[in-house]
Formats: structure tokens, C-alpha cells, sequence
């Protein structure tokens, strides 16, 4: 083996221009294999972010009931038609005695209690309709990271405190530090500050919505006790119909994953990835048909060599091995070029964090640099064996006579 | 009375079927002892490139029996074929085949690299002696490429010995080479015949090559005639 490996090395390193070529080929596959790993996984990472990232993956909501038939004894025929509470009355009594096995789950990484209700936002004449979120002080930014989306003021909530959407903002004419008043549909009303604006950029949260302490929320709905609903943020939003079915399991809560109502989103995102793969199976299958032709072409050249290697006394397994080394070579070195100059020009791009509209969300993590070296130096050895089964099977008594 | 080297009986080898038919050799019969150093002659055409073929085992008879050191060569399979030839057979072509991206001393060194696996220190030192033998001290670690014709006819001499085989085919050794660097050749190989006793079939068609040898063997219309 170690002589094939210096015979193989002697070939490739014989003819420098040829085999920079073929081996800079293989690094632009690699790099274009790189690229479209870190964009394809970059952008499902940043629709996430701005989709499900904003959601809870898992929510666990009270079972709205139905309302009480408060039909007496009617002679006759009655058809009598029961529509759902569709209201935010249906509340989580006993929510806290839950929270710290949630916690404790694995994957979860932030909860939400929250309390939701309707109402409407005045100031003077002018009046919006609204959907009131109370959330903890402390876990704002829990499942919708307000903080950053906020374009003014701050995100903190306390007593008489309200956060808005520019879009509400920018119809009403409400600026920040104005003073407006809140109106639960429970009918209680109370006067708020304009602590802070956000912009998430989309039309629902931006011109329907409004948030306020918990505290509060439980006055203006008169929930002294319980919450709407939990919201649960998980480290791998792909886990969360596993860690759904887990909670129900452990708490008996009804537990709904992000998944059931995203089936669009997920199957986008599917395309999206199989369009990744194909672009990445092309960029292989360049690499196999460059470094099988770039080999075939070397074992025609070498005939006459490999005849008189087979006369010395070289079975046909040595002949086998000198050039599958030089394919796996070629991969390595390749796979390895690819990769550096994947990363760097990566480095170009702004980091996911920084990223602004316009950019290519490219996620510089998600390069899969090992893979893409893997799967290039199997695929340039596998791309090698038709060139080296040829090579065995060179005559050596026509060989020796060209 | 000692076994012979060599033994080929019947020996023909017949290239294409039908119309295509050509009998190259025809019943050809071969005995040689060890330590022989012989010329084989004969016209173009006459079969001798392919005896010595059948014979350094590159290529198979039609029908006929080849035995060397009482190992019957016909029925051996490709592998056996090819360890057989890197332990017992030496090869000296007329063009040299030097493996034109190796030194001097990698050329000569191959036959028992490529049977151990890697360059053992031991094959170094033999290859650089043989080298020496060969005159060629100073061009151990040239480029086999930057050697003149007679250097590199004497490294294929050296590359031929390198495992001590028993019998070594030559075809036309000296057929491209000037008068001087042929007899250095020549003498080299008589040298070689005498002092390890290595048996030598060398064809040529230089009747001056052929009278430095013990044995003429001649060839003519696929059999041997003398």
C-alpha cells in the first residue's frame, strides 16, 4: 500500500498543471456543495426565524368549552345547533403546579404564561380593535423576540405600561410616551402608556396587537388565578411534535406542536431542501464524471508504464490501487481546497445575526464542510475505479510495444 | 545430470480464428540448462519476439507444455503468473521502458518494491550496488528521463537483476544502441552470467552479439531450426 501511495503520488505530482487543474475542479464542486449547504440551510433558518422562530413551538391552550343548553322542556321538534366558545374565557386553572415539570423537559428553552383576551385601544375619538397579550415582564422576548424588533422606546413592561405595533402606531398617530386607554372585553378600562413601538413586519402583530404585563391582563380580564394559555420555545423546533406528545403525557395539558398548523411552511421548506440536494448531488456528479475522465485519460497515457509494471512482477490489484489512490488523492486535496474557499468567501457574508433584507441569508455554520469532504473523496475514489479496473487489464505485451 | 532451466515441448501459439489464423509458433521445442547464456536468431517474423513472451510468462501458448524450475507455466493462473515472473524473471527490452517519472535507482528498485509493499533499505543498497556495477555511481539519483541510451539500457540491466532471478529475457538489448555503449552492455551481461551464474536468452539479429554468447539458438517458421 505504501508503495502504490508513492506511485500514485509520483503520477499526480508528475504533471503539476494537469493535476492543479483537475484538483481545482474538484474544489469548485466542493465549494458550490459548501455554498449551497450554508444558503439553502441559511435561508430555511431565517424563514424559520421570521415564521415559526416567532411562534411557539408549543402551546398549550385550555379546551374551549361549549356552552351550557339552556333549553327547557319545548313541545315539538327542535333542532337546536351548538356552535363552540370561540372566546378567551377557556383559562388554565392550575397552570403553575405544571410549569416546573415543562421546564424540565428536554429541549425546552423558554415558557410563556399567558393571558389573551380582546378589546379596544382609544385615545381622544380615535379607537382600534385590538388583541391584548399579557405576558411576564421578564419573558417578553420569550417566544417573539420583541426586543428586536422594537424601533422605539423599550420592551420592558410594568404597571400601566403598553407595547404597540408601528403599523397601530402609525394609524392612529400614536407616538411613544403618549398616554391612550385600554379596553378589555370584559368591559374594564384602564389608561396606559406608550412604553414601546415594534415593527415585526408583518400585518397582524404590527396593527392588531398589544402587550402588557401579566399583572395587568389579569386585572383587565378579571383572572385573578390561571392563564390563557403556556407558550414553549424549544431549542429544536423540529422536536416539537415529540415534545407535544411528551407534555400531554406528562401533565395531561393539551399540548399543540408549531407543526399543525405550519403544514405550507413545512412542505415550502421540503422543496426548498430537495432543491438543495439536487444542486449538491450535480456538483458531485461533476466532481465523479471530471476525476473518472481526468483518470481515464491518464491510463491511456501510461499504457506502456503499466505494461512494463505489469512485466515486473506488479499484479493487477498494485495497478488497481495506484489509481484509486490517485482518485482519492485528487478528492482529498480537492475536498479540502473546496472547503477552505468555501469558508472564506463565506466569511464574506454577513453572520445570521447581522443579516439585513436584501442579503443572502447564508449561515456560514451550516456549510457542511466535513460532509462535503467526505462525500468528495468517496466519490472521486468510487469516480476512480473504472480508470483503475481499465489500468489492470492494460496488456502488457501491447503496452510495452507502443 | 542436473534439471534443466527450461523446458518448452510442442509448443504453438496460433493468433486469430478462420481466415485471420496465423501460426506463429508450430510445435516449437526448448531445453535450457542453467547458467546458459544464449542468442536466440532468427528472421522477422519468425516467432521470436513471441517465444520470448510465452516465456517470460506475459503471455500464454496455445498448446504445448512450458515448465520452468519444474513449474509446469501453462495451466499457473494470472496471479501465480505474475509472482512467478518478479521472482525468477529478469526483463531487459530494447527500448529501455524505464519508468519515465522515477530515478535511476526507483527504476531498478521496483521489482522488489512493488513485492514488499514499500522501499525497504535493503533494496536500496542492492539497487545502488547493482548500479554501481552497472558504472552508473554518479546517476543513481538522476531523473531516468536526463540519461543518455547506453545508461538507460544499463539501469534496465540493473532493474532486470534486482530480485537475483534465475532467467532473464532480453530482446534486441543492444538494437538501439552505438557499437560502444553495446559491448559495455554485453559485457556486463557476460559478466553478470558468469559470476551468479543467471541464465540469459538475449535475441538479437547482430551476429556479433549472438557470437558472445555460449549458444545460438535459431528460429525460423515458428520452430527451432539450430
Amino acid at each position: 500500500m505504501l508503495y502504490a501511495l508513492k506511485i500514485a503520488t509520483r503520477y499526480l505530482t508528475a504533471n503539476k498543471a494537469q493535476t492543479s487543474l483537475l484538483v481545482f475542479g474538484v474544489a469548485v464542486g466542493v465549494f458550490i456543495f459548501i455554498f449551497m449547504s450554508a444558503l439553502i440551510g441559511g435561508l430555511a433558518e431565517f424563514i424559520l426565524s421570521r415564521t415559526a422562530g416567532d411562534l411557539s413551538h408549543v402551546t398549550i391552550e385550555a379546551e374551549a368549552s361549549n356552552p351550557r343548553m339552556l333549553l327547557g322542556d319545548v313541545p315539538g321538534d327542535v333542532l337546536l345547533v351548538q356552535e363552540k366558545d370561540t372566546s378567551r374565557e377557556a383559562r388554565l386553572a392550575n397552570a403553575d403546579a405544571f410549569i416546573p415539570i415543562i421546564e424540565n423537559l428536554p429541549g425546552v428553552t423558554a415558557i410563556s404564561q399567558q393571558i389573551t383576551g380582546g378589546g379596544f385601544l382609544r385615545r381622544g375619538t380615535q379607537t382600534a380593535q385590538v388583541s391584548i397579550t399579557g405576558v411576564e415582564p421578564d419573558k417578553v422576548s420569550a417566544i417573539v423576540n420583541l426586543k428586536s424588533y422594537l424601533v422605539q422606546g423599550t420592551v420592558e413592561l410594568g404597571a400601566g405600561k403598553v407595547l404597540i405595533g408601528k403599523r397601530l402606531a402609525d394609524d392612529m398617530n400614536f407616538r411613544l410616551g403618549q398616554t391612550v386607554r385600554l379596553q378589555a372585553d370584559t368591559g374594564i378600562d384602564k389608561a396606559f402608556v406608550i412604553s414601546g413601538i415594534y415593527e415585526i413586519g408583518s400585518a397582524g402583530p404590527d396593527r392588531r396587537q398589544a402587550y402588557v404585563s401579566i399583572a395587568t391582563a389579569r386585572t383587565l380580564f378579571a383572572m385573578p388565578q390561571g392563564v390563557s394559555s403556556i407558550e414553549i420555545k424549544l431549542e429544536d423546533l423540529y422536536e416539537a411534535d415529540a415534545t407535544a406528545a411528551r407534555i400531554e403525557a406528562t401533565t395531561g395539558l393539551p399540548a399543540t406542536s408549531w407543526t399543525e398548523n405550519a403544514q405550507q411552511l413545512l412542505d415550502a421548506l421540503k422543496a426548498q431542501a430537495q432543491t438543495g440536494l439536487m444542486l449538491k448531488s450535480f456538483a458531485l456528479i461533476t466532481i465523479v464524471i471530471g476525476v473518472a475522465s481526468a483518470l481515464m485519460l491518464s491510463t491511456y497515457r501510461r499504457r506502456p508504464e503499466i505494461g512494463i509494471m505489469r512485466a515486473m512482477g506488479a499484479p493487477r490489484s498494485f495497478v488497481v490501487v495506484v489509481f484509486v489512490m490517485q482518485g482519492a488523492m485528487i478528492g482529498l486535496v480537492g475536498g479540502l481546497l473546496g472547503a477552505g474557499i468555501g469558508y472564506a468567501v463565506l466569511l464574506a457574508f454577513p453572520s445570521r445575526e447581522a443579516f439585513q433584507p436584501g442579503n443572502l441569508p447564508i449561515d456560514i455554520t451550516q456549510g457542511a464542510y466535513g460532509v462535503a469532504i467526505l462525500l468528495t473523496v468517496v466519490s472521486a475514489t468510487l469516480a476512480a475505479i473504472l480508470p483503475a479496473r481499465a489500468a489492470s487489464r492494460v496488456d502488457p505485451v501491447t503496452a510495452i510495444g507502443q | 545430470m542436473t534439471e534443466p532451466l527450461l523446458q518448452v515441448r510442442d509448443l504453438w501459439k496460433i493468433f486469430g480464428e478462420g481466415d485471420a489464423e496465423t501460426q506463429v509458433l508450430k510445435g516449437l521445442e526448448l531445453t535450457m540448462a542453467r547458467g546458459e547464456m544464449s542468442a536466440l536468431l532468427g528472421p522477422s517474423g519468425s516467432g521470436k519476439s513471441t517465444l520470448l513472451t510465452i516465456l517470460g510468462t506475459l503471455m500464454q501458448p496455445t498448446s504445448g507444455s512450458h515448465l520452468m524450475l519444474g513449474e509446469d507455466l501453462t495451466t499457473a493462473s494470472d496471479k501465480d503468473l505474475t509472482d512467478f515472473r518478479n521472482l525468477h524473471i529478469g526483463f531487459v527490452f530494447q527500448f529501455h521502458n524505464l519508468l519515465p517519472d522515477f530515478t535511476a535507482l526507483e527504476n531498478v528498485i521496483f521489482p522488489t518494491a512493488v513485492r514488499d509493499g514499500r522501499e525497504t533499505s535493503a533494496a536500496l543498497e542492492r539497487g545502488r550496488e547493482l548500479l554501481v556495477r552497472m558504472g552508473l555511481a554518479d546517476r543513481i539519483d538522476y531523473p531516468s528521463t536526463s540519461l543518455s541510451g547506453g545508461q538507460k539500457q544499463r539501469v534496465a540491466v540493473a532493474r532486470a537483476l534486482m530480485n537475483r532471478p534465475e532467467f532473464v529475457l532480453a530482446d534486441e538489448p543492444t538494437g538501439n544502441l552505438d557499437r560502444a555503449s553495446a559491448n559495455q552492455v554485453m559485457e556486463l551481461i557476460g559478466e553478470i552470467n558468469r559470476a551468479e551464474g543467471t541464465t540469459f536468452l538475449i535475441s538479437t539479429h547482430d551476429d556479433k552479439i549472438a557470437a558472445r554468447c555460449q549458444r545460438q539458438i535459431l528460429v525460423g517458421d515458428g520452430r527451432v531450426t539450430g
